[in-house]
């Protein structure tokens, strides 16, 4: 595993209509992880994702392979950050293969008509990762929520960024779906992509991750491994219920069970 | 496996050059239609310089223009409603629902009744555009970041009577009953009488919008996914409104300033594309225009062949068409305007 630092952030504070939403955050994070970001409604996390992202102002530093967030511009954002945001809207019924291809905008693929050979290829891989084949040529529109959380997720690979960062990815979705999405994004992770999910699901977030991070109160509270992270004294102290832990095929199983 | 090449691109390719064949020939029937019936041939004759002195005079000088400005306007207008749409993922969005070219006619009213401008000088344009960008601005500032449809029409609403209510006030104080009679008539929108000076006077605008608009066809499609994602594929979503509205400004402004106001174009002529070449609001731009193009023409050939005592202006076609298939429109999006703002 290599220990070098992919994302690191540093005193990243964000204000929103005069709260500190964000407060004093640093964090360095490493390729091949699949970071979970969990807290309470309201504690901050869509905010820090936005913020990595470069798409909410804020105050500190954010650096992304060694280089400051802030001298990029906004298409060298778009290369290194796959963001799938929260409930993936499409506004049109467009064609799902042009979905998944505006991935490649920040490549220059931007007439999904047209595209390149190595953006042509960039899109099969991706709507091959995440099995959107069979339906290719339908309108996401057409889709069910499953079906049009994987198309979501594969315009996200198809940009074939270092980092990816998720939304609640698995909001609104059945088991099954909720399942496969989280061993897909293992799978880009294992691949060698930071991922950073955020999810209100603790149990998914105990058995996919490598590192989970709390957020309280628009601050970092723990970091580390799921079961450091997710301890006894964090679940009382943020999330206020008690937790029922296991071990089940070698996994940690880790369910919300009563508040407190 | 292996994906199908988008069957997607033939029809666009297809759907285009039968438009643009189609507005060819509108524009032949506009050089043709008037008090002296001038067959295609002949009109093409006299285009060339063939033909009698009279001929040449008729279609070179009284004609063309208008034909010229025909498929301009048209066009803009088309090319402006897909634009907004696109930029507001909303398929009722147009200059005339969100008062542009209203408020672009109070500009120019303003000027000829204070008497800063004749009706041939640069400051209409000018004052048109200005006024164009002003109420697509504070629509789009109104609208925020959501842009629900309710939200939209309502702002839209206040805007064009806001509009229509200065419009009034200047015409209630002019001095002149005969100056407020002229302004009345020019408001109902026409193509009528217009010389190269109008076309020279126009036609920079226009092709300066639809340049601007035209160039953001890709950030349109990138925008179907939502500004936020939008901005994270590197779209810089702010300076995109900021030009889409220079560009609807430019074209509408420059189009009401020759022409008065003539609305719906914008809001059909997308929505006639859709079933033929799909969403993409990218895709979407260029037959777009070319469809406004095509009714225009149509409707200006059309308000020379209905007999009546007096002549029936264009604008106020395209609005007794236009307005019915609003109301039909709304109809169709009733489950999203009766869901609330959000």
């Amino acid at each position: 595993m290599s220990d070098f630092a992919l994302l690191t952030a540093a005193n990243l504070g964000v204000t929103l209509a005069g709260r500190a939403v964000l407060h004093d955050v640093s964090l360095s994070l490493q390729p091949k992880h699949l970071v979970a970001l969990v807290g309470p409604n309201g504690a901050g996390k869509t905010t820090l994702l936005r913020a990595l992202a470069g798409l909410q102002a804020s105050t500190g530093t954010i650096q992304v392979g060694g280089e400051a967030l802030s001298a990029l511009s906004l298409r060298e954002r778009a290369k290194r950050f796959g963001y799938l945001p929260q409930g993936h809207v499409v506004h049109w019924p467009l064609d799902v293969k042009d979905v998944v291809a505006l991935g490649r905008y920040p490549h220059g693929g931007t007439d999904p008509a047209r595209l390149s050979a190595t953006d042509e290829a960039a899109v099969q891989r991706a709507m091959q990762a995440t099995e959107v084949m069979p339906f290719a040529a339908r309108r996401v529109t057409e889709l069910s929520g499953g079906e049009r959380s994987r198309v979501a997720l594969a315009r996200v690979l198809a940009v074939e960024a270092p980092i990816v960062l998720a939304d609640e990815p698995t909001a609104s979705l059945d088991p099954r779906y909720q399942l496969d999405v989280m061993k897909n994004l293992r799978k880009v992770a294992d691949d060698g992509v930071l991922v950073i999910v955020v999810t209100h699901d603790l149990g998914l977030a105990a058995r996919f991750a490598d590192t989970v991070l709390v957020m309280s109160d628009g601050r970092l509270v723990a970091h580390g491994a799921p079961s450091k992270a997710l301890s006894d004294t964090i679940m009382a102290d943020v999330f206020r219920i008690s937790a029922y832990r296991a071990d089940y095929r070698s996994e940690t199983v880790i369910l919300p069970w009563s508040g407190i | 496996m292996v994906i199908p090449a988008p069957s997607a691109r033939r029809p666009i390719v297809v759907t285009t050059v039968v438009l643009a064949v189609l507005v060819a020939l509108l524009a032949l029937g506009s050089l043709g239609t008037g008090p002296v019936k001038l067959s295609p041939v002949t009109v093409l004759d006299a285009l060339f310089g063939g033909g009698s002195d009279v001929q040449q005079t008729i279609v070179r000088e009284i004609r063309l223009p208008r034909a010229i400005l025909g498929l301009a306007i048209g066009a803009i207008l088309g090319l402006s409603g897909a634009a907004l749409q696109g930029l507001l993922r909303n398929p009722l969005a147009s200059p005339s629902l969100f008062g542009a070219p209203q408020s672009a006619a109070f500009g120019a009213v303003l000027m000829i009744a204070l008497g800063w401008a004749d009706v041939r000088s640069w400051a209409l344009p000018v004052a048109g555009i200005t006024m164009a960008f002003v109420s697509v601005f504070v629509l789009l500032s109104i609208a925020g970041r959501s842009a629900g449809l309710l939200l939209l029409i309502l702002a839209g609403l206040a805007i064009s009577s806001l509009a229509g209510a200065a419009t009034a006030l200047v015409m209630n104080l002019s001095a002149n009953p005969f100056a407020a009679l002229e302004i009345a008539f020019w408001l109902l929108g026409s193509l009528e009488d217009r010389s190269f000076r109008h076309v020279q006077l126009a036609l920079p605008f226009i092709i300066a919008g639809a340049i601007l608009l035209m160039t953001r066809r890709s950030a349109f499609r990138a925008l179907s996914l939502g500004e936020e994602t939008a901005q994270s594929l590197g779209v810089d979503v702010g300076r995109l409104r900021l030009l889409v509205i220079v560009g609807v400004a430019l074209g509408v402004g420059g189009a009401v300033a020759v022409t008065g106001t003539i609305g719906f174009i914008g809001l059909i002529a997308p929505h006639l594309m859709r079933p033929l070449i799909g969403h993409d609001p990218g895709r979407l731009l260029v037959p777009s225009a070319l469809t406004g193009a095509a009714l225009l023409l149509a409707a200006d050939i059309a308000v020379r062949l209905i007999p009546s005592t007096t002549d029936i202006k264009v604008g106020v076609l395209t609005s007794i068409i236009g307005v019915p298939f609003f109301l039909y429109l709304i109809v169709r999006e009733r489950r999203a305007l009766g869901g609330g703002i959000a």
